[in-house]
């Protein structure tokens, strides 16, 4: 045997992506049961459309990188966070103030579309900041005081919109003043430029070149936390704070800022959705599911800001896909088989265990059968 | 002719990546003796007997059990086989009670109610017999470690297992304890029971043990009878050298002062009150200042005023001239301080990084070692591999290895190196040779001696009298959160020593 080559056992990068795969299928295993469960009839009519609608036309594939882009933003956010030893429960809070400060600078301050989407990231920051606060000077969990923020900033954005006569849609022409206005209407140029990829995709409404700066964003997130010394000392404190106490690293301080730049990255993700002009915010009592899915993105990616891309693309991917099975199954029943299949899906850590004992067993076997 | 062995381990060889921790490796135990296993850390003491408990499975060779070939797949087959061990780090769960942790995963029920009266008279019974003083009710959390110790051993005894495993059972204990234990040992082998006793203390060896395997970076080095050899020539057989248990050392020449504390107050983190309560020394260039005493009077949080990991609520402390007291750690690493920490796992290494990336924790951000804020990983890279070089640190995969998989001894060796290669003023290392083998202590022991000669000034926390009288310039004694005697280790004794160290007396204000 060569003793230089890692035995596969030990190969962690591989055995990654294999448990993640393994539990993708696993998923959509189970997701399909469920879609036989509810409807036989539809059932592989239904599977077929969500494993293939998605790449089926140019329209729904330009829909999957728009779905994808916010996707990864919030993935990206929880990604970040985990590897420097938090848990950002908060991004859909991050989020949703990512959303209000875009469409604040951009319906109420008429600015164009870069400066709403740098409001965006500094929403999110703004409200990763108190989590942050909280942990660093009381040692408060960060995932209660998040959750908590997850509601104080929805009902904030809900409060602050509908008491902004401008905000709202019934200011700028049109007759519904339970939703912000329209971008096309109130601002065009705060809409996220298209750049010509519209024309790549026949003409598709959807796409933005939001993708490229989220995949941009991935990237220089990747170089911050492997390549610099500020992403050295945040990794530190993930994983031993004590040690980077030791080492004269300020924990405290890095606890801020990692919960910080996590929400920059969520409120990023919200600016970039509402910013594509074509969706408007509307007052609900429902926190906006896009940070939630965040976690999902990050689970599946190992935290691994690369593969925020991947599993965004994939996630994005189902959700096309499941609004594809909706005649047949009601929009609950995808959300659900959806769910099935993410949930699975991050069962990938459980998956890595269970590869890497099989691994070795086999290696085990062999040894013994020479 | 066959002999009566109980445990048989032949030519046992276990891989991990990148290293063969044990290569054919061959332990015969016979009944009714004290079996030592020797050798230095990583020699794969360890590995062996976690493939004798069945913790890991060995690629090749066989265990048998009185002569016959048995399969250890798990601790529990282990445990039907009778064997049963005493780990370094005690496994017992704190917030129970001694007699709960000693039933723990073998209570007897009636109805699922437990039923503990009869264990209560079993345990009792036990610890009469072997004189294990134990109080069946007292929290785990609240006992001496001495106590946890006989405990666990109790645990053993109450499962009726008959092979007793000790690694590194002294490691923790005071002397007295130790001697305790050697008596409890001697009481097991005159029962008929075998023990397996891991260690790198060589007197100890020679005080019990009856036979002793050495084991050498994973071979086997061969079985003595203890009567028939000497320490030296185990300690010869374990590094493969002569071993110096005396560090040539030149006079003392102490220069200006480095580090000077004034009435230093440090709160504990464990109770209530000041843990260092108004404590006044200096330690000069070119000389090793030794704390000495037992566990737990202070010198801990001593070391933690001094190096900032605690707020000292009172005092002074100055480097170099430089009022250091409320600086950040960062600011004292700066102005030439270095920290061989107690709890390397805790504060000395980020177990989860790579060695490389451990041996650059305290000077990430030089220049040397960053532009503009990015890591240069070429430097970095070179740099762990001298140090790497320099200090002999054993790992799998070089500066690339994960710090965790690495063995203590060479964990503490990374340390060293990162700490002394800061080129510090100030050298503060808190025993810094804990749970070594003689060859790292040997090595260590030279290093810090090297620090000094080179005009260094050294302070050093010790628990083992024999490094403090060997090491040390100047002895201070801690007792209680006050330094109650100031010595010389050319005039005094380790008995007068220990009379301080215990409390029994104290020198006057002022005196020294």
């Amino acid at each position: 045997m060569n003793q230089k080559r890692k035995p596969l056992s030990q190969n962690a990068t591989l055995i990654g992506v294999l448990a993640s795969l393994l539990s993708i299928l696993i998923g959509l295993v189970l997701g399909f049961v469920l879609l036989v469960v509810l409807n036989p009839g539809a059932a592989l009519e239904g599977m077929t459309q969500m494993l293939t609608k998605g790449v089926s036309n140019l329209s729904s594939f330009s829909q999957v990188l728009y779905q994808a882009a916010p996707l990864m933003m919030c993935g990206l956010s929880v990604g970040f966070a985990y590897k420097t030893g938090l848990f950002n429960i908060g991004a859909p809070g991050q989020y949703t103030m990512g959303v209000f400060f875009a469409l604040l600078f951009a319906i109420q301050f008429q600015m164009p579309w870069f400066v709403c989407l740098l409001a965006a990231m500094v929403g999110g920051a703004a409200w990763g900041v108190f989590p942050g606060l909280f942990k660093a000077l009381f040692n408060v969990n960060e995932v209660i005081t998040s959750i908590m923020f997850n509601w104080i900033g929805m009902y904030l954005v809900n409060l602050l919109i509908a008491n902004m006569p401008v905000m709202l849609a019934s200011a700028w022409g049109a007759s519904n003043s339970d939703r912000t206005a329209a971008l096309s209407s109130a601002n065009p140029g705060a809409i996220i430029p298209k750049c010509g990829l519209d024309k790549l995709f026949g003409d598709s409404p959807w796409i933005n070149i939001s993708i490229l700066i989220t995949v941009l964003l991935a990237i220089v997130v990747w170089v911050v936390l492997q390549k610099t010394t500020f992403g050295y000392e945040l990794k530190a404190c993930g994983l031993n704070r004590d040690a980077s106490q030791y080492a004269g690293i300020n924990a405290k301080r890095n606890v801020v800022l990692s919960m910080v730049i996590a929400g920059g990255l969520a409120g990023a993700g919200g600016g970039i959705y509402y910013l594509a002009g074509t969706v408007q915010y509307v007052i609900e009592k429902a926190i906006l599911g896009m940070g939630f899915d965040g976690i999902a993105v990050a689970l599946l990616a190992n935290s691994h800001p690369i593969g925020a891309i991947f599993s965004s693309l994939f996630v994005s991917y189902l959700q096309v896909g499941g609004s594809a099975m909706q005649p047949n199954y009601s929009p609950e029943t995808t959300d659900i088989v959806i769910a099935v299949i993410i949930y699975l899906a991050a069962f990938a850590l459980l998956m890595r265990g269970v590869i890497t004992k099989a691994l070795s067993r086999r290696k085990e076997k062999e040894a013994s059968g020479k | 002719m066959a002999e009566d062995f109980v445990i048989e381990m032949l030519n046992i060889t276990k891989e991990f990546p990148g290293i063969k921790a044990n290569d054919d490796i061959t332990l015969q135990l016979r009944r009714g003796e004290i079996h030592a296993l020797l050798g230095e850390n990583g020699a794969g003491k360890s590995t062996l007997m976690s493939v004798l408990f069945g913790l890991y499975q060995p690629e090749k060779g066989v265990i048998k059990k009185d002569g016959k070939e048995v399969r250890i797949k798990d601790p529990n087959d282990a445990n039907r086989l009778g064997i049963g061990m005493v780990h370094q780090h005690f496994k017992l769960v704190e917030c129970f009670t001694v007699l709960d942790n000693i039933i723990l995963g073998v209570e007897s029920t009636k109805m699922g109610f437990l039923q503990k009266d009869a264990a209560r008279k079993k345990v009792m019974a036990l610890s009469e017999k072997y004189g294990l003083r134990v109080d069946p009710d007292a929290l785990v959390e609240d006992i001496s470690v001495g106590m946890q110790q006989r405990v666990e051993i109790l645990k053993m005894l109450y499962r009726d297992n008959d092979i007793l495993i000790f690694d590194e059972p002294t490691a923790v204990l005071t002397p007295q304890e130790i001697d305790e234990l050697m008596e409890i040992m001697r009481g097991f082998k005159a029962e008929g029971k075998s023990i397996l006793f891991i260690t790198h203390k060589l007197n100890e060896i020679m005080a019990v043990a009856d036979r002793c395997t050495v084991l050498r970076k994973g071979r086997y080095m061969g079985t003595v009878d203890i009567a028939d050899t000497t320490k030296e020539e185990l300690s010869r057989m374990m590094v493969g050298r002569n071993v110096q248990f005396v560090v040539d050392k030149k006079p003392c020449e102490p220069g200006d002062n480095i580090l000077e504390v004034e009435n230093l107050v440090v709160p504990s983190r464990i109770h209530k009150n000041n843990a260092v309560k108004g404590v006044s020394f200096n330690v000069r260039a070119g000389e090793i200042v030794c704390v000495a005493g037992i566990e737990g009077n202070g010198q801990s949080e001593l070391v933690f005023g001094v190096t900032g990991l605690e707020k000292a609520t009172c005092g002074r402390i100055r480097l170099c001239g430089q009022d250091i007291t409320n600086a950040r750690i960062r600011d004292r690493s700066k102005a030439g301080m270095s920290h061989i920490p107690e709890d390397r796992h805790k504060h000395g290494l980020v177990l989860d990084y790579t060695l490389g990336q451990n041996l650059v924790l305290q000077r990430y951000w030089q220049p040397q070692f960053q532009n503009h804020g990015f890591i240069r990983s070429g430097e970095v890279q070179k740099y762990a591999d001298r140090l790497i070089q320099e200090y002999d640190i054993r790992s799998g995969q070089g500066a690339a290895t994960i710090a965790r998989s690495m063995s203590g001894g060479n964990q503490q060796k990374a340390i060293i190196a990162r700490e002394i290669d800061k080129d510090p003023q100030l050298l503060v290392a808190v025993q810094p040779t804990r749970g070594l083998d003689v060859g790292a202590i040997e090595f260590i022991h030279k290093q810090l001696v090297a620090e000094r000669d080179a005009g260094r000034a050294v302070l050093l926390v010790s628990l083992e009298l024999d490094e403090v009288m060997n090491l040390s310039d100047r002895i201070l004694v801690m007792y209680e959160g006050e330094i109650v005697g100031e010595f010389d280790p050319r005039t005094t004794t380790v008995e007068e020593l220990g009379l301080y160290m215990a409390g029994g007396k104290k020198q006057k204000e002022g005196q020294a």
